[in-house]
């Protein structure tokens, strides 16, 4: 790369950082990066369009698909964009139910990130001990839905299964064996000198940006933009559950592993009140509506990457005639054309990643040198530099992490 | 502050304010004069520090409707402003100037609806491919999907 002129590095439309294909493009002058162009999509599947042809009934299940992550997040908005249209009221263990729902799919969902994150700083221990830890989670689901993902537990009115006392022990257990490994999360990785050295003050995101650009979840609250809407806009059992808002000051892309770290602790405790609740509230799962009456509703969820929004309309019939959503992602990636601006090529693959789009596409990343188009460096070669960094300075400072996890 | 939105709206901007429906304490249709939408938008963006949380185009019977959801995070409510456009012309200036997080909606909307939205930074396809025919916008209602697939040049 010549050191004067300025070169795109064009990441995706395939790459293992992004949940859905998009494209950026990283304008860079030697190793620097001084300009972000986003293009999306690549993956544009029209559901919008798609929900004006099905029932209410079918709608939360189209929406479900939206995300392989975080897969209740977009049903969990749905129902209450629709029961809002009434308004329309749901029994007080469904909104447990589905508040439990939620927060477990926030541990995982946090975990998995956590894991990833690890693994394109270099650290395959981070990834394989998040992993590790996130399997017991979804093997609950599994035991609680039949699911270890697309849970299908949200339906308008309430949800589709109870959840049997006699599984209780098991998620009690399951939750409280999770405490102690994001403990050691929060002590030993996040002292470690080297990923501090990696992560602190890289792609640091102001709270004016986070105003500016609507930054959502994880993303707005470690820059100090104190929003969540289950504490704003309490929603299913949120004002009946207590639990902290987690914010940080810096914007860094260590804070942001913070907030998610610490938002874990929190999802365990407010699943655990869920789940006293359920010992006691026993007013059936479903309001069982038969319509949907003229009007127009906002449903609104916490996910663990932000405020998930629907809108629909209703004209009295069984069919929205318009749905609309909003992923909080949609908001959040812009935020990357100012974190990623100033900082170095190395430092852009765990910043695109720290807003956390959910990752499982295909590797497919070119470094092309301007004007003449050369190739110079893939995906691989990308995520080889970023982990090369990590490793140069561990030879350099030595790691706590080594000296106990080896 | 739950009445700072409404009687504040309605103080300042008076006649713009064509209709106001609080449907719940929580949800509250502001219908606002087209022509005054920027400077309401920025009225509960700047002054009461209003979260722009998106904004929804509908092509309806009366009209291409967009409705501007912003998020009171302070009160527990959304306000939503609405504006009705004539659909055989739709157009409207531009809050992405104001607004900086409109910006990717409106170009959405741009594509999707055939909005015209004047004054806006950036007016390229966000999720349709840049060769996308000029006059098809999917989520009207008169729109009539290809039969040879693709994005609708094969035929």
């Amino acid at each position: 790369m010549a050191k004067t002129s300025k070169t795109i590095i064009p990441i995706g439309p395939y790459h293992p950082l992004q949940e859905e294909p998009e494209f950026f493009k990283l304008h860079v002058e030697g190793e620097k990066v001084v300009e972000l162009e986003i293009e999306i999509g690549y993956n544009h599947r029209g559901i919008e369009k798609l929900a004006e042809n099905l029932t209410y009934d079918q709608v939360p299940f189209l929406v479900e698909r939206i995300c392989g992550i975080c897969s209740s997040s977009h049903p969990f908005a749905s129902v209450q964009a629709i029961e809002d249209v009434g308004p329309l009221d749901i029994p007080e263990r469904a909104r447990y139910i589905r508040t439990f729902i939620g927060e477990l799919e926030r541990i995982h969902s946090h975990l998995l990130w956590l894991g990833l994150a690890g693994h394109f700083l270099g650290y395959n221990t981070v990834w394989m001990w998040a992993w590790k830890h996130r399997e017991p989670v979804l093997d609950l689901f599994e035991l609680l839905t039949g699911n270890r993902n697309h849970y299908g537990m949200m339906k308008p009115g309430g949800v589709r299964r109870d959840i049997a006392d006699e599984d209780l022990p098991r998620v009690m257990q399951t939750l409280d064996g999770l405490v102690k490994p994001v403990l050691m999360f929060r002590d030993v990785a996040l002292s470690d000198p080297v990923l501090q050295a990696r992560t602190k003050n890289v792609g640091v995101l102001s709270r004016q940006d986070c105003i500016d650009l609507g930054a959502l979840g994880p993303t707005a609250r470690s820059s100090d933009y104190d929003i969540d809407v289950r504490r704003d806009h309490p929603y299913a059992a949120y004002d009946r559950v207590k639990f902290n808002v987690i914010t940080t000051k810096n914007g860094d892309v260590f804070d942001k592993v913070v907030v998610r770290v610490l938002e874990m602790l929190e999802s365990v405790s407010i699943c655990k009140q869920c789940v006293e609740k359920l010992r006691e509230v026993r007013d059936g799962i479903d309001a069982n509506y038969k319509e949907i009456p003229p009007g127009e509703g906002i449903g609104l969820h916490e996910a663990p990457r932000g405020e998930v929004f629907h809108y629909t309309r209703s004209d009295g019939t069984n069919k929205p005639v318009r749905y609309k959503i909003r992923a909080p992602s949609y908001m959040n990636v812009p935020t990357n054309k100012r974190a990623c601006v100033g900082y170095t090529v190395s430092d852009a693959t765990i910043t695109l990643a720290a807003i956390d789009p959910c990752y499982c596409c295909t590797e497919r990343t070119l470094v092309v040198e301007a004007g003449t188009g050369k190739r110079l460096m893939n995906g691989k070669d990308l995520l080889g530099l970023s982990q090369e960094k990590t490793r140069k300075m561990l030879e350099k400072y030595g790691s706590r992490m080594d000296k106990i996890w080896t | 502050m739950a009445d700072a939105v409404v009687q504040g709206t309605k103080s300042r901007f008076g006649e713009a304010i064509l209709e106001v429906f609080e449907k719940t304490p929580t949800r509250t249709y502001i219908t606002v004069d087209p022509t005054r939408l920027p400077d309401v938008a920025e009225y509960l963006y700047k002054d009461l520090g209003c979260r722009f949380s998106i904004a929804t185009g509908m092509h309806m019977a009366h009209g291409i409707e967009i409705l501007y959801h912003f998020a009171e995070d302070r009160g527990n409510r959304f306000v939503n402003l609405r504006v009705v456009l004539d659909a055989r012309r739709p157009s409207i200036d531009s809050i992405a100037l104001r607004v900086p997080a409109a910006e990717w909606i409106e170009r959405e909307m741009h594509e999707l609806l055939g909005i015209e939205f004047k004054g806006h930074p950036d007016m390229r396809h966000l999720l349709l491919t840049d060769d996308w025919p000029e006059g098809n916008w999917p989520l009207r209602r008169d729109w009539k999907e290809w039969k040879g697939g693709g994005n609708g040049q094969d035929k």
